[in-house]
Formats: C-alpha cells, sequence, structure tokens
C-alpha cells in the first residue's frame, strides 16, 4: 500500500497498479446482480436517448411533416437548404457562439471567483453563497419571466429608472436586434455565474487548503495563488466548468424561448435549439428539416464533448 | 373496398396499429352509410373480431364505438378565465341537454397549438377547439380529423354559405363547427376623436394625413408592439393592405403560395406599409401587444389596428363603452373596403374519437344558437357566427362587428390561418419583423420569402 | 496488495465538515473589502428577484394607475391568493411532484448502481460505458424529442397505468422515464468520481469477509455516498421540476402538465396581469428553494466532482 500524500492531489504520482483480477471472485449471483445494475440503467439510456438520437440522424435525410407514415428520402436536400435558403440559420450559429464566448469571459470566470472568494473561511458566507444561488433554484422560465418585467419596453425597471420610456428615446431591449442577445445574456448570465459559483466552490472545498497557504508563505500575491497554484490544481473541475459553459451556451433554449417568444426565430435572438424546436414542434412540422438543424448541433456538441471525455477518460485507461 | 368499420369498433386499446391518418381515404359519407347499416344488423360485434384481423390496412383510423358511452372528451386551447369559463357553461349546456357528460382537458392555447399535431397522432380528445381556413384544411387532409357531414346536415340551416365555406376541407367534406369570429378593425376612442376633432378615414390618403395631425397633436399615432410571442400581429396590417391593394383573391393566392412573393403587387404592400411606420409606437419589437393596448386605454396613442380582443384589455366599462373601430381604409377603389378579416374559431373532431355517437351530439349541439348563447354570454369579446343566437344583448361593439362581418363581400382568416402555418410562422413572420426593423430592406425582404416558400408549397 | 493515486488524505465523504483551521484572525482591510465587494454582488444578484417580490405584492389597479416603478400605497397577498386558484397551482404542484419525486429518486438509484459497477470493478467496458452515459447527457433534448414522441405511440403501458391512453405517451411514467434515462448520465459521472475517492480497502475487507456485491454496495458503499445524494439530489430537483420541454411534447392532457405550465395559464391569451404573474411565478421557485435550504449543509460538500483525482 502507497502511503498517501499530503501533496496537491493534481500532482499525480506514478503509482501503477497490478490489475487485481476481482472480477474472477464474484460468484454467479454477485454477476446477476451486477448485470442488473448495469443493465437496466444502460439499457433505458439506450432506449430512451441514444436511438432516437441516431433515428433523428436518419431522419435529418428525410422529408416528413411529422404526420402519418409518409416520411420521404430527401439525401442531403435538407442541409443544402438550411445552408444556402434558411436566414435565421447562420445568425443562430453566430448568436450561439456569442453566446459561449461570452459566458467563458464573462459570468463562468465571475462564478469561480466569487467562489473562490466564498472559499475563504469567512462570516456570513451561508448568507452570500444563499443570495448569489438564488437564480440557480428558479427555473429558467421564470429567469424569463422576472427579467421580462425589467426589460419591458414601458413599464420595465431598466427604461422607467432611464425614462427611456417615452416615444423618441425607446430603448427596446428585448426588440432592438443589436441589443437583445445581450439583453438576454445579461439574465443567462445571472443564473450561469451562480451555477459556475457552487461547481467551483464544490472543487475548492475538496482541494487540499495547504496548496494557497503555502504558495501565500512563499510571498505570492492572491493573484498569482490562484492562477499559479489553485487554478493548476483545480484541472478537473475547470474542465467540467468549461464543459458545462460550452453546453449551456449550446443547448441555450428556455430563456429565448421564454423572452423571445415561442413562434419564430425573433431577429436577433435566433438560436439552435429554437430554429430546432421551431421546426420540430409547430403545428405544420418539418421534422426532416429540423432534424438536420439538430445534427449540425449535434455535431457541434460533439467536438466539444470529445475531447473532453478522452481527456477526463484517459486516465482512466491508465489506473 | 376494404373493410373501414375493422379499425373502429373492435379495438378496445383505443388506437389501432396502422391506419392512423392516411389521409384520401374512403369518402367519408359512404363510410358512414354503411356503418349505418352494418351496425344496424344484428351479430356484427361477434364478427368484428374477424373483421379486425383483415381491416389493416384500411383507412378509417379511428375506433369509435357506434353508441354513444355517456361522455365525450373535449380538448380545448381556452385557458383564460373568459373562455374557460365560457366553454364550461357551454359543456353544462350541452350535459343538461342530452345527459351526455363532457371531459373537458384544457391546455394553454401556445401550447396547444404549438403541439397540435402531436396531440392529434398521441391520445387526443373527441372534440377539440381549432381555427377554421387553411389552417383547418390542413389537419382535415392530413387525415387527423373525422369529417362531420351528417352535423351539417342538421345544423346548416344556421349558418350563411361563406360560413359553410370556410367549414369544408378541400376534399369538400365538413370538419369544423364554428362558435365565433371576431373582426379586426383600426381601433379608438370615440372621446379622443372628439375632442380633437378627428374623422374616421375611409381612404388611404385621409388615414395618412389623419396619422400626421396626431403627430403633430403630440399623439402617438398607432399603438404597436410584436414582442415576444406576437410576431403575429404585423400581419393584421399586411393581410388588409394586401386586400385593399390586390384583392382578396391574390391574397388568398399569395397566403396559398401561388402567386409570388417577389411581385410588384407585393412591393406595393410594403410600400405602403412603410408610410404607416413613421408613426408607430416605438420600442415595439419588444411590447406585446397587451401594453400596446394599454397605450390606447390611456389615450396616449389614437389607433389601433387588433382584432376585437382589444377590448379584453378594457377593463374599465367606461372606457370600454368609449372603444369603437373603423374598417381598414380604402386603398385601391376597385377593392374598396368590401373585404373584413374575420378569424373564426370552433371545433372538429379528432380522428380517433372515441365515442362518434357522443362527439356527433356535441357538434350537433355546438352548431345551435343554444351554444353560442352560453358561450357568449361569458365570452363578450366575440360575435355569434350562429344566425340562431340572440343578439340582443350584445353590447355596442359586438353589434357593430356583426354588422360589420355582415356586410364584407369577402371574408378572411387571417395571415396564419390562412396559409401553411409552419411558413407563415417560421418564414413570413421573421421576414415582416426583420423588415420592420429596416423598412428599406423591402426587395430582400420578398426574395427571402419567395425562395423559401418552396419548401412549404409543393405544387 | 496496492491502490495508487492520492489515496484521500481529506476526501470529501470522510470530511464534510472540515475544521475550521484558522479561527483566529485579526482583521484586515482586505477582509473589509471582500464583504463589501461580496454584499454588493449578493444585492445585484437580489435585485431582479426583490423586484419581482415587489411587484408581486401590489394591486394591478395601483401600479397601472402609477407605474411600476412608485412607491406602492399597499402591499397585498391579493396576487397570490389568486395565482393560488386561478391557474390551478395546487393541482401543478402534485404533478411536478409526481414527475419529480420518483424521477430523481430513479435517477439516483440508477446513477449509484453504474456509478458503483465502473468505480469499484475493473471491467474493459467501464470507459465504453462512463463515456456512453456522459455524452448522453450532453446531448440537446430537442435532438431527441421527434424519435422519442414516436417510440412513446409504440410502448403500450397496461389500462391501470396510463388510462385511457394505453400507451407510454401523456403518461407520467413516460416523462418519468425520459428524465431518468438523460439524468442518468450526470449523475453517474459525479458519483463515480465520488465513489473513486472511497479506499478500495474497505470494499475489498468487506469482499474478503464474503460480503455479495449487493452488501457492498448497500451497506458500505451507499452510506459514504450520503453528502453525493444530498448534492444530485439538490441539483437533479431543480433541474426536473423546472423542466418543460419533456412536458411541451410528451402531454396532451392539460391536468397532467408540470407546474411550469401553469405559469403558462397564468399568462392570458388577451389579458396580462404582470403581478399576477409575478405573483405565480415566484411561488412555483418555492419547493425548489425549500429543498435547497434543506440539503444545503451536503450540497458543497457533496459535489466535490472529482477534485481528488488526479
Amino acid at each position: 500500500m502507497i502511503p498517501t500524500t499530503l501533496e496537491a492531489p493534481a500532482t499525480r504520482r506514478g503509482g501503477k497498479k497490478t490489475p487485481s483480477r476481482r472480477v474472477r471472485r464474484l460468484s454467479r449471483r454477485d454477476k446477476l446482480v451486477l448485470t442488473l445494475m448495469v443493465g437496466i440503467p444502460t439499457l433505458a439510456h439506450l432506449v430512451f436517448v441514444w436511438v432516437p438520437t441516431i433515428a433523428s440522424l436518419l431522419l435529418s435525410f428525410t422529408s416528413w411533416n411529422g404526420i402519418g407514415v409518409h416520411i420521404k428520402w430527401v439525401g442531403l436536400t435538407n442541409y443544402r437548404l438550411l445552408f444556402s435558403d434558411y436566414p435565421a440559420f447562420w445568425p443562430a450559429i453566430e448568436h450561439n457562439f456569442i453566446w459561449l464566448g461570452f459566458f467563458l469571459l464573462v459570468p463562468t470566470p465571475f462564478g469561480m471567483f466569487l467562489a473562490y472568494q466564498l472559499n475563504k473561511q469567512i462570516r456570513f458566507t451561508r448568507f452570500y453563497q444563499t443570495a448569489i444561488f438564488l437564480p440557480m433554484v428558479i427555473s429558467l422560465a421564470v429567469v424569463g419571466f422576472i427579467w421580462e418585467i425589467i426589460y419591458n419596453p414601458d413599464t420595465g425597471l431598466l427604461n422607467s429608472l432611464f425614462g427611456t420610456n417615452k416615444q423618441g428615446n425607446y430603448i427596446d431591449w428585448l426588440g432592438d436586434p443589436h441589443l437583445n442577445l445581450w439583453a438576454v445574456l445579461v439574465a443567462a448570465s445571472w443564473r450561469h455565474a451562480a451555477y459556475i459559483m457552487v461547481l467551483y466552490l464544490a472543487g475548492l472545498k475538496g482541494m487540499d487548503p495547504a496548496l494557497p497557504e503555502a504558495a501565500s508563505i512563499d510571498g505570492a500575491n492572491a493573484w498569482q495563488t490562484f492562477m499559479r497554484v489553485v487554478f493548476p490544481s483545480m484541472k478537473p473541475i475547470n474542465i467540467i466548468v468549461a464543459v458545462v459553459t460550452v453546453i449551456e451556451s449550446l443547448r441555450a433554449f428556455d430563456l429565448v424561448y421564454v423572452m423571445g417568444g415561442n413562434n419564430g426565430a425573433k431577429p436577433g435572438l435566433e438560436l439552435m435549439s429554437l430554429l430546432i424546436t421551431n421546426n420540430i414542434v409547430g403545428e405544420a412540422p418539418r421534422i426532416g428539416f429540423g432534424s438536420a438543424i439538430a445534427v449540425v448541433l449535434l455535431i457541434i456538441s460533439l467536438i466539444v464533448i470529445i475531447p473532453y471525455l478522452v481527456q477526463t477518460f484517459r486516465k482512466e485507461r491508465v489506473r | 373496398m376494404p373493410h373501414p368499420i375493422a379499425g373502429r369498433n373492435v379495438s378496445s386499446s383505443g388506437r389501432d396499429g396502422w391506419g392512423r391518418a392516411l389521409p384520401g381515404g374512403i369518402p367519408a359519407l359512404s363510410r358512414r352509410t354503411m356503418l349505418k347499416g352494418l351496425f344496424g344488423a344484428a351479430g356484427l360485434a361477434a364478427a368484428a373480431p374477424v373483421l379486425a384481423a383483415c381491416g389493416g390496412g384500411s383507412g378509417s383510423s379511428s375506433s369509435s364505438s357506434s353508441t354513444d358511452t355517456g361522455t365525450v372528451t373535449f380538448g380545448s386551447n381556452g385557458s383564460d378565465v373568459a373562455p374557460k369559463s365560457a366553454y364550461a357553461a357551454t359543456m353544462a349546456a350541452f350535459t343538461k341537454q342530452s345527459g351526455d357528460k363532457v371531459k373537458v382537458n384544457t391546455v394553454d392555447h401556445d401550447t396547444f397549438q404549438n403541439t397540435i399535431s402531436t396531440y392529434l397522432q398521441g391520445t387526443p380528445d373527441d372534440v377539440f377547439t381549432w381555427f377554421a381556413g387553411y389552417r383547418m384544411q390542413f389537419f382535415a387532409s392530413q387525415g387527423l380529423a373525422h369529417p362531420i357531414d351528417d352535423v351539417w346536415a342538421k345544423i346548416g340551416a344556421n349558418f350563411s354559405d361563406a360560413t359553410k365555406a370556410l367549414s369544408k376541407g378541400t376534399d369538400g367534406h365538413y370538419y369544423f363547427v364554428p362558435i365565433y369570429n371576431y373582426p379586426w378593425g383600426v381601433f379608438y376612442r370615440k372621446s379622443l376623436f372628439q375632442a380633437k376633432g378627428y374623422e374616421v378615414p375611409t381612404k388611404w390618403d385621409d388615414f395618412i394625413s389623419l396619422a400626421a395631425k396626431m403627430k403633430s397633436d403630440g399623439l402617438v399615432p398607432f399603438s404597436w408592439g410584436y414582442g415576444q410571442g406576437d410576431s403575429w400581429t404585423p400581419l393584421g396590417t399586411f393581410d388588409y393592405l394586401n386586400m385593399r391593394i390586390n384583392g382578396y383573391q391574390f391574397h388568398m393566392d399569395l397566403m396559398h403560395g401561388k402567386e409570388s412573393w417577389t411581385d410588384a403587387k407585393v412591393t406595393d404592400v410594403f410600400t405602403h406599409y412603410s408610410q404607416l411606420l413613421p408613426y408607430v409606437q416605438q420600442g415595439a419589437a419588444g411590447r406585446k401587444w397587451e401594453d400596446a393596448a394599454q397605450a390606447l386605454v390611456a389615450k396616449q396613442t389614437g389607433m389601433f389596428t387588433l382584432g376585437l380582443f382589444v377590448a379584453q384589455q378594457f377593463t374599465n366599462p367606461a372606457d370600454l363603452a368609449d372603444l369603437d373601430f373603423f374598417a381598414y381604409p380604402e386603398v385601391n377603389p376597385t377593392y374598396g373596403q368590401t373585404s373584413v378579416e374575420a378569424p373564426t374559431d370552433g371545433f372538429m373532431v379528432s380522428h380517433k374519437v372515441k365515442n362518434l355517437a357522443g362527439a356527433t351530439k356535441l357538434m350537433e349541439f355546438l352548431g345551435s344558437g343554444a351554444a353560442e348563447d352560453a358561450y357568449l354570454a361569458i365570452d363578450n369579446a366575440n360575435v355569434a357566427i350562429n344566425s340562431q343566437a340572440d343578439t340582443s344583448k350584445y353590447n355596442a361593439l359586438q353589434k357593430k362587428s356583426v354588422e360589420f362581418i355582415s356586410q364584407a363581400k369577402t371574408l378572411s382568416q387571417f395571415g396564419d390561418r390562412d396559409s401553411d402555418p409552419g411558413f407563415v410562422s417560421n418564414v413570413v413572420e421573421p421576414a415582416i419583423a426583420k423588415w420592420l426593423g429596416n423598412p428599406s430592406s423591402t426587395t430582400s425582404t420578398q426574395s427571402t420569402i419567395e425562395s423559401q416558400k418552396s419548401q412549404y408549397f409543393t405544387s | 496488495m496496492t491502490t495508487s493515486e492520492v489515496a484521500p488524505p481529506r476526501t470529501s465523504w470522510a470530511e464534510p465538515d472540515r475544521p475550521v483551521v484558522r479561527r483566529k484572525r485579526h482583521v484586515r482591510p482586505a477582509r473589509v473589502v471582500l464583504h463589501v465587494f461580496l454584499t454588493l454582488t449578493a444585492i445585484v444578484w437580489l435585485i431582479p428577484l426583490l423586484w419581482a417580490v415587489y411587484t408581486s405584492l401590489r394591486s394591478y389597479a395601483d401600479t397601472s394607475a402609477h407605474g411600476y416603478l412608485s412607491i406602492a400605497k399597499a402591499l397585498t397577498l391579493q396576487n397570490y391568493e389568486n395565482a393560488w386558484s386561478q391557474s390551478g397551482l395546487p393541482m401543478y404542484f402534485w404533478n411536478s411532484m409526481l414527475i419529480t419525486v420518483p424521477a430523481v429518486l430513479l435517477t439516483l438509484v440508477f446513477s449509484s448502481f453504474v456509478a458503483f459497477f465502473v468505480s469499484r470493478f475493473d471491467f474493459r467496458v467501464n470507459l465504453a460505458l462512463l463515456m456512453l452515459f456522459t455524452a448522453g447527457n450532453l446531448l440537446p433534448p430537442q435532438v431527441i424529442i421527434t424519435p422519442l414522441y414516436r417510440l412513446y405511440l409504440l410502448i403500450p403501458l397496461p389500462d391501470f397505468m396510463n388510462p385511457g391512453a394505453d400507451v407510454l405517451y401523456d403518461s407520467y411514467w413516460g416523462v418519468i422515464a425520459i428524465h431518468v434515462a438523460f439524468q442518468t448520465g450526470f449523475c453517474t459521472f459525479v458519483f463515480s468520481n465520488y465513489m473513486r475517492t472511497i479506499p478500495k480497502e474497505i470494499t475489498e475487507a468487506a469482499l474478503v469477509d464474503g460480503a455479495s456485491v449487493w452488501r457492498q454496495f448497500w451497506q458500505i458503499v451507499l452510506p459514504l455516498c450520503r453528502p453525493a445524494f444530498a448534492a444530485l439530489a439538490t441539483l437533479e430537483s431543480i433541474w426536473i421540476y423546472n423542466d418543460f420541454f419533456w412536458a411541451l411534447v410528451l402531454f396532451s392532457t392539460g391536468s397532467k402538465r408540470p407546474i411550469t405550465s401553469a405559469l403558462a395559464n397564468l399568462q392570458g391569451q388577451y389579458f396580462t396581469n404582470q403581478n399576477l404573474i409575478a405573483a405565480g411565478a415566484l411561488m412555483t421557485a418555492i419547493p425548489t428553494l425549500l429543498v435547497y435550504l434543506l440539503l444545503q449543509r451536503q450540497f458543497i460538500s457533496g459535489l466535490t466532482l472529482g477534485a481528488n483525482k488526479g
């Protein structure tokens, strides 16, 4: 047994282990139990998540209004139309990436910063945590509503405060296509920062407190301590935070669905998930076309997910 | 002929494995006639399983019972307080009259509309609320609705020919029973017009100069708001302008994808539309129409092009009495002011109806004057279509609406009801919303719509 | 017997309450600045909520006469009463419970099963399994919805489980199933990280004693995972309770829908009363708030998302 080390958890000891073939020690009953324990969830996951995903992939090559069984194979037509003849598509891609960039630059670092501060043993930390975490507790639909009454052009908090609710000087927070995405992003960040704060706080709690202490004894200032010692030692949680941010950005839906309206794309607020919903869930759905958008989103998501998975699970293999 | 009965009498599970919604099946009338005959015959029940075994491919999709089981299910989008209690009253009246119970399934109106397709293919109720026009015909032609010619044989006398036409699918069968409609017009406050000496315009130029006068008087001429889910509101103006400039037929053909959106006639519509824009309330892209209406309530704005439902925003009875409307002004004398936009709401029977006999009874009742009266006694922001309805208790707006609609030569439903709903919500509405932000982009707006049109209308 | 890695010196399972090391600290200016900063942030974060609370406490007549940015003449709970009765909130609360409680429990059970498997045993499939679950959780729900809907129409259900419909569609079972299937990925990931911090010797000792796999799981591993359970229960309750996408498509009966649709009912088609909606919106958030407050203590410590592994 290798003695545990008190050094940074992040610094890996090169301990290789000889695989102990525990499997052999399992009784038949144990094997049955294990099979059931893993089999049922895996089956459910495969049937309800992966089978439909693959079906969507196939549907994206068809033309289908979602009614009856008149599914027609159309090859790449949906993709061609999507790229060339769907004005909302490219803005949607752009907006999703703006969303991503903004999240990575603003609420995510801010949430991490808050977590770092709250992790210091200070008074009232529970109050601060709770206050900031509150937006995370309420649904995005309610978040959307709460910000609606802030952004409302006539009666909203902002325009009432600024006096910009008169003919001639309106600020149309949710209508102006140059402004509305940012307005929504502020609302989204309000929640996202809370989310990241909690995740990161959890990570920090698991970190060896001796680390930053050692660094500060060495004379590093707070910023240096964080950047040189804390941040690198938090690599696993950093990855999770990054992935959560990326996925939340690409999957962004509820908030815009509530604040931007649920029929058709609003200029300035086109998002991938919304376009999929508009085409797939609607009075006269175009399943094939909507699925093609879904596949594009899926591919973008996978491009993000795969390096993450490789990164995370490479270690498993070494064990 | 296949065995149309198979699917409907037997499957106790309430759904059959195959033939849901295959359009263009057997003509409904003959099917029903045959059904009646067959069900009359003794011993059919015993034969049913045999029929079921070979009836897999039939065009029939419902599994309704021949006899009234005493309960009819009713899917309602009337989630607001007024329609909800109005439907409740209507159904209570039906129960009283027929002895049948009605199980109401209320889903909020947005969700109801957005999920109508999955709803109808899933586990729909026997009778459901829907809209007349193309929007109804679409689902009828997809085989998701049950034809109701037998109902119309009884209630036909209560309705005008125009209404009858509105209730038929493209196959000529009836699918729809209307309950009410409401006109779109230009709403204004009588007291404001009186105080300022404004006159109701009937011609386009007068309309524009009235707007200019209001502006110089410090008013905002038009209430305006198409924020959030309300991107349909600018269509009202578009529809009216198109009908005033190019006539009803062109408008319908355009909405049905038969005319080109790049046509100079459409350009003309946008040109007129843009003349209004200097006079509209700003901040509209983020404003819901309800808030825009509040400006009319507060007399900050002079006019509002909207449907009669704007009256629901006038919660103070004195304000409501002060509300009036006029017909959308004439642009092209050829077409005058003869077309009225009057969306019609009503009911359909789903193709998976379980209690067909009960549903038929309910539909017959809904086509009666008594149903109209029960409904409108509570929801007074609409007007009856049924000629048997009692109009004596109407308020001034309702009375005017009835007259207004009856004088129209042609009735349109509304942009999103006269066309493919997907085309309108995913193509036309975003394009118009974008154009409103940048009215100089007319040409590209037209070509954007036109090029996407073929994705929805395959000729 | 060797275990490698940083066998946990301060693994979270062992120390949800880490003794506060530095208690005797003199007040430094930096601390003051920090408190000011945190207080300001907390206030900024609370403003939107407080604005909603304020709006909800005012009558419609008051705000329409004086505007929303004005001193309230009187505060009233009338909006809460109306929202409660008008929108059928009690029924929707109950519906949400019917979905959320089983879904959260099942998700936790399933994911702890899988996590136990991948973290305690060396099978070749482990990596693939973990990747499958994690990737599945990251898929956008819209990608799945259409085929899922079709699938639900095909899966029969005995009548007593979904009276009148006989299929998975429009049933609580269906919505619970997709929540469980979808959320198991994330929870498996967290659980497996957590379980890995439990020294293998513990289960190995049990194994030597002849304990079955089930006993290892049930009596040894599971009790040690309590903080992770609390954390995930909180997060999953929040997510599942707040979902409206699955419910949007997979229910056709209005009275079966969860709380998120009650809001839509309040948002009238023809008349919108912001004050009323604010009250309704805030009320819908109460259950998740309670869950958070109850489980808050375990929440953070249970979420140690693999910070201990290198």
